[in-house]
């Protein structure tokens, strides 16, 4: 059975699958359920300074489910933890001791002023946790106060508050980034520069879930109003791998460990991030959709794909998709590929041919010699791949690439080699260049 | 003594109030809102949809199940009855398992097709539940049209002419509208007084009269209406049965027509109080036959035997319909026909059967024989239709007994349209019957536009 331990700036774990800082672990009892069922570690939910802050009394959570009320992307407008400091780091002493080999990092947010973070970094340090995580990334409430992603939007404060902490304390410094920024390297770099020794990301994203159209108010609404939330959960998985690559591939922040979060719901969400380049993977909404157990899937989902593929270790794939990111000019654009459709999968649902028809390239019939029958035009399909993406069976439609003969569409041969937009004719820039 | 399915003869009572009420509820409980939802997330939203093409009256199903799916029922519903008004009524009783289920293309890729006549239930029980009439009246055009006979195809022809602002007249030759949906259909299938709920609804659109124990050959004829009225639609549907053809039937007790029995139970307020035989057998392959057997197990006979000339898959009721009366306790007997029935003291006691076999496509005797104890036989090989009051000076061209119409539902004579089961080449479904009405009255509206 594959090697799932992982060592992340030396906190080392059994394995990848860590609980994201939120409502899952701001507790003893949350935090040793998890550990019970498996988890190789936390980020405990984030501490503030005393008097600790208020929740509202509900509701905190909106959701976007499907049809059948499957989760799809949660909001939350829940704030740091709101219990006591004191009571939270005895309880984080506490289960680090009666739990040596599991990951415990602790989530910070204070108001930003060095002798702030001095102080409860030194508190923390006492607790014996291995690391801390600085949240800059929650875009509600704390935001208004000068604090999460309020911080994280400037590179400047994130950077002068990661070199505070890795003057103030020997730990392990993480620095957790909000994705509501227009361009994730520049906090990134910021983190990197201050000295952090890894990001986390990404925190959840600035968001209204929908209007409650009898109340006319954002839904959900306390009291009648709402206020914008954190959204996260499958929905937002898309973006937090871009996110992750673009910190991956940088050249300038290339080779800083990344934490991921955003959307982890199975094994495989996770071995993407780390195939990505992360080291470790954070955990929330799926845990806060199913409970603890899901852990169970996700470590023998990861251990089985790795002893098929032959990876012994969490480091043997890290960052082997990485390097295949790159920016849409270099992609070659004398690659072609042509939907197919296997007939004897087909449920003549149609639906290909509709989007097809209605919104792309009219390349799929509706009738072949009177019958209706769904058959890819070759002179007309761009290999646009929405075809194989509506169809609703599973491996009906495919891409494939073509290798030898003449594209129908074009009139040019199949399999010319390697040519990108910096060198096409029709490119200015090429031209000039070429000058 | 009664109180008993073991009851000797046909005798009331047979079930407690409990049973009864169990085994005449509703077949098919309507879908929750929630289940509402999931159901109509399974629809692909097909181009070219294969279940609208199968539906008789060409109902927009993807569209429906879209608008339901996102809260819209009242819109759904609206979509539903704009194709077909009785839309409710064929949500219960479609043999969707052969129309548009059957097209559906999961039933192809996974055998389980999308519950079209639940949902199709779910948005339409929510309009009638919300009481409203979605169409409404164009101005009157001051032309009047008959329909004769006030069942589905007359009920959605009046509707769609009533639309058009034509005053329209239902001559119906029962005591209440409706039909077969009032006195043909299953109990179970149309609980809590549907049917009449339905002609309710049919008829708040407003701009028609009805007028009934009015029936044609005995108080009025065509001819007549053809001067008084600007146009005339006959949906009369079938009124009388085939029969046996055997020595006892129409003097020993016991010996009962399916139809004319079906009636009764519908229109019965205390099924305890309609009495049925322990041993019943029931001839015939239709849907009829199956309705009578099921329903008179429901009703506590001991045994219920359904005996058909020809094989299982060659009945007219659907494979779903014959596995709800085996699954219900009925017996299917096939390849046998009645050659006699035997009575004592005036009572019908046994029927004998002949075993028969195809030869050459003929039906023959195969020679063997048997007897069936029963103390109650019904008939259900077939009903027709009545020719009374068609004829005159202008009589409507019949073909095999049955009024010849043309795609536009015109029949012979001008001024006068038929729908329904009372016309020929026909598929004797509610849906049809509807579908009939509403073309006819688009040809109506034609004519009188001119």
């Amino acid at each position: 059975m594959a090697d799932l331990r992982t060592n992340f700036l030396g906190i080392k774990s059994p394995n990848p699958f860590w609980l994201a800082s939120a409502p899952p672990t701001d507790r003893e009892v949350n935090v040793v359920r998890a550990f019970k069922a498996g988890w190789g570690g936390v980020v405990w939910k984030t501490l503030g300074e005393d008097p600790h802050i208020v929740n509202v009394s509900g509701p905190r959570y909106g959701a976007i489910h499907g049809p059948d009320r499957r989760l799809i992307g949660l909001n939350n407008i829940e704030l740091i933890t709101d219990r006591p400091l004191e009571i939270n780091l005895q309880e984080i002493k506490k289960v680090k001791r009666e739990w040596p080999d599991r990951a415990m990092v602790v989530s910070l947010m204070v108001p930003c002023e060095e002798t702030n973070w001095a102080a409860i970094l030194k508190r923390v340090e006492e607790t014996e946790c291995d690391g801390v995580e600085l949240n800059f990334g929650c875009p509600h409430g704390m935001s208004e106060r000068g604090m999460g992603s309020a911080v994280g939007q400037v590179p400047e404060y994130i950077e002068m508050v990661a070199r505070w902490c890795k003057q103030h304390t020997r730990m392990p410094v993480i620095v957790k980034l909000t994705p509501n920024i227009t361009d994730i390297r520049f906090p990134a770099r910021a983190a990197k520069k201050g000295g952090a020794d890894a990001v986390s990301l990404i925190n959840t994203i600035s968001s209204i879930m929908s209007v409650d159209l009898d109340a006319m108010a954002p839904w959900p609404h306390v009291d009648g109003k709402g206020t914008h939330g954190g959204y996260c959960g499958p929905a937002v998985k898309p973006i937090a791998l871009n996110m992750v690559a673009e910190i991956a591939r940088d050249q300038e922040t290339q080779g800083l460990p990344i934490s991921a979060i955003g959307g982890i719901t199975t094994w495989k969400d996770a071995a993407e991030f780390i195939a990505m380049g992360a080291g470790t993977v954070q955990v929330c909404t799926a845990a806060m959709t199913y409970g603890f157990k899901i852990v169970e899937e996700m470590i023998t989902g990861l251990s089985q794909f790795m002893d098929e593929k032959g990876y012994n270790s969490i480091e043997d794939f890290r960052g082997m998709a990485m390097p295949k990111v790159t920016d849409w000019q270099y992609l070659n654009l004398n690659y072609v590929v042509k939907a197919k459709i296997d007939q004897d999968l087909c449920i003549s649902c149609g639906r290909c041919h509709q989007v097809c028809e209605d919104t792309s390239h009219q390349a799929i019939t509706n009738l072949v010699d009177g019958k209706r029958r769904f058959e890819v035009k070759d002179e007309e399909c761009v290999g646009c791949n929405l075809c194989a993406v509506v169809c609703p069976v599973t491996d009906c439609i495919t891409m494939v690439p073509q290798t030898s003969g003449t594209d129908p569409r074009t009139g040019f041969e199949y399999g010319r080699p390697y040519a990108n937009w910096t060198t096409h004719p029709n490119n200015p820039a090429a031209k000039i260049a070429a000058e | 003594m009664t109180g008993s399915v073991r009851a000797e003869g046909i005798v009331e009572g047979r079930l407690s109030k409990v049973e009864y009420d169990a085994n005449f509820s509703d077949i098919h409980p309507p879908l929750s809102r929630h289940e509402a939802f999931v159901e109509s997330d399974r629809c692909y939203f097909c181009h070219d949809a294969p279940c609208q093409k199968a539906c008789p009256t060409s109902i927009d199903i993807p569209l429906f199940i879209r608008q339901i799916a996102n809260s819209n029922e009242i819109g759904a519903a609206e979509t539903i009855l704009n194709a077909n008004i009785l839309g409710g009524m064929c949500a219960r009783v479609c043999p969707t398992e052969t129309l548009c289920e059957e097209a559906c293309v999961r039933e192809h890729s996974e055998g389980k097709p999308v519950k079209i006549g639940l949902l199709q239930r779910h948005a339409t029980d929510a309009l009638l539940d919300a009481g409203k009439q979605p169409f409404r009246r164009a101005e009157p055009t001051g032309k009047k049209v008959a329909v004769i006979g006030g069942g589905p195809a007359g009920l959605a022809c009046a509707h769609k002419l009533a639309e058009f602002g034509h005053s329209v007249t239902i001559f119906e030759a029962k005591h209440v509208l409706g039909g077969l949906n009032e006195f043909g259909i299953a109990a179970y299938k149309s609980t809590e007084n549907f049917a009449q709920r339905e002609v309710d609804f049919v008829l708040s659109i407003g701009g028609i009269e009805t007028k009934t124990v009015q029936s044609l050959g005995v108080d009025f004829e065509i001819g007549q209406l053809r001067r008084e009225y600007d146009a005339v639609f006959v949906g009369t549907g079938l009124s009388a049965v085939n029969k046996l053809g055997l020595s006892g039937e129409d003097d020993l007790t016991g010996v009962i027509d399916a139809v004319d029995y079906i009636s009764k139970l519908r229109q019965s307020k205390d099924l305890s109080k309609l009495p049925v035989g322990r041993n019943v057998v029931v001839i015939g392959g239709g849907m009829t036959a199956i309705d009578i057997a099921v329903q008179s197990k429901k009703l506590g006979a001991e045994h219920v035997t359904v005996v058909y000339r020809r094989g299982q898959d060659q009945m007219k009721a659907s494979a779903y319909e014959q596995h709800l009366a085996q699954m219900s306790g009925v017996t299917l007997l096939t390849w046998a026909r009645p050659s006699e029935l035997i009575g004592d003291k005036g009572k019908l006691t046994a029927v004998r059967f002949a075993e028969t076999a195809e030869n050459a496509g003929q039906l023959v005797d195969a020679g063997g024989t048997f007897t069936l104890p029963a103390d109650m036989v019904f008939t259900a090989i077939g009903q027709l239709f009545v020719a009374d009051g068609v004829g005159g000076a202008q009589p409507l061209a019949l073909s095999g007994g049955r009024i010849v119409v043309d795609q536009e539902r015109k029949t012979s004579v001008s001024g006068v349209w038929a729908g329904g089961d009372c016309v020929a080449g026909g598929q004797d479904l509610t849906v049809s019957a509807v579908e009939d009405g509403k073309q006819a009255a688009f040809s109506i509206h034609r004519a009188l536009s001119v």
